[in-house]
C-alpha cells in the first residue's frame, strides 16, 4: 500500500510540474487531467471511494470538458492550423501516455490483488457521508445550491454576446449582415420573402 | 498531507509565473484539488465522514469558480484578442 501511494504521489507531482511548463494549452489540460486521475487514485487508497468517484466526474469529467471547450472557442484562424499540425505529432503522446500507464497497472495491481478494504482498513464509505451531508451539514448543501444558481445566472450574463464597448471595430460577419440589411432595405424585399418571386418586379438597375 | 502541500505549492507557483489565462485557472484548480485532498486526508486519519463533507462543498464551489472565469475568459477573449492578463490591467481605480 505504502509503495503504491508514493508511486502515484510521484505521479501527480510529476504531472502537475509537467503541466506547469508545457507551453500549449490543451497539452497543459492532459496532463491536468492525469494530475486530477492520480489524486483521485491517492483519495481512493487512504480510504474516500466516493470523494474519489466524485472527482473522477466532476473535475476530470465536467470541468475538464468545460476547459477544453473553452480552449477550442478561443482557437481561431492562422494559429488554428499551425496547432492542429503540432497535435497530430504522436510524440506529444508519450508523456500523458506513459505516466497514465502507471496508473493502469496501478489499478490492475488493485484489482487482481484484493479490494478496497485491504488498503484502506478504515475506509468511510458513501453512506456515512451522505449522513453527515445531509444531517448536520445540511445548510452547507443549500448554501452550496445556492452558489451554483448564482454561477450559473452570471455565467450566461458574462457569456451572452451583448457588447459594453460599441466603438471596437465590428466582427466581419456582422458588416455583412449589415450590408445585406441595407441591400434588402433600399430594394423593398423583406430579408425574409421569397426572392425568386419578388426578383421578378424588382426596380430597374438593380443587379 | 505531504502530497497536498507540494501540489497547493506548485498551483501556487503556476499562478504566480503564468500569464495565461487558461493557465492560471488551471493553476487555481491544481490548488483547490489539493485542498480537498487534505482535508479528506485529514478526514481518513479519524475515521470521520466530514472530510469528504468539505471535500463535496469544495468540488461545488471549485465547479462554480470554473464556470465563471471561463465566462471571463471568453469575454477577456473577446475584447482585448489576448488571453494575457496583463492586457486588462488598464482598469485602474
Amino acid at each position: 500500500m505504502s509503495g503504491l501511494f508514493y508511486l502515484v504521489a510521484a505521479v501527480a507531482i510529476v504531472s502537475t510540474v509537467l503541466m506547469l511548463t508545457r507551453l500549449d494549452a490543451v497539452h497543459a489540460l492532459l496532463y491536468l487531467i492525469l494530475s486530477l486521475l492520480s489524486v483521485a487514485v491517492i483519495l481512493y487508497i487512504i480510504g474516500a471511494p466516493f470523494a474519489a468517484a466524485l472527482e473522477l466526474i466532476i473535475y476530470a469529467g465536467a470541468i475538464m470538458v468545460l476547459f477544453i471547450f473553452v480552449v477550442m472557442l478561443l482557437n481561431q484562424g492562422d494559429r488554428a492550423t499551425a496547432l492542429e499540425r503540432s497535435w497530430l505529432k504522436p510524440g506529444m503522446w508519450v508523456g500523458p501516455g506513459a505516466l497514465a500507464a502507471i496508473l493502469l497497472a496501478e489499478f490492475a495491481y488493485a484489482l487482481w490483488h484484493g479490494s478496497a478494504r485491504q488498503f484502506a482498513p478504515r475506509a468511510t464509505d458513501p453512506k456515512q457521508v451522505g449522513l453527515a451531508l445531509f444531517g448536520p451539514y445540511l445548510i452547507g448543501v443549500e448554501v452550496a445550491s445556492m452558489l451554483l444558481t448564482a454561477a450559473l445566472v452570471g455565467a450566461y450574463h458574462l457569456g451572452s454576446r451583448t457588447s459594453t464597448r460599441p466603438e471596437l471595430p465590428k466582427p466581419d460577419h456582422a458588416l455583412r449582415s449589415e450590408a445585406r440589411n441595407d441591400y434588402f432595405a433600399q430594394s423593398g424585399i423583406a430579408p425574409g420573402d421569397d426572392l425568386v418571386r419578388v426578383g421578378t418586379n424588382r426596380p430597374a438597375g438593380a443587379p | 498531507m505531504l502530497l497536498a502541500t507540494i501540489l497547493f505549492a506548485l498551483g501556487l507557483i503556476g499562478l504566480l509565473v503564468r500569464r495565461n489565462l487558461i493557465f492560471i485557472l488551471m493553476s487555481i484548480e491544481v490548488m483547490l484539488n489539493a485542498a480537498g485532498l487534505a482535508f479528506v486526508a485529514a478526514g481518513a486519519q479519524w475515521g470521520q465522514p466530514d472530510g469528504q463533507v468539505m471535500f463535496i462543498f469544495i468540488l461545488a464551489t471549485a465547479a462554480a469558480e470554473v464556470a465563471v472565469g471561463l465566462a471571463l475568459v471568453l469575454r477577456l477573449h473577446r475584447q482585448y484578442k489576448s488571453l494575457d492578463v496583463d492586457a486588462a490591467s488598464e482598469m485602474r481605480g
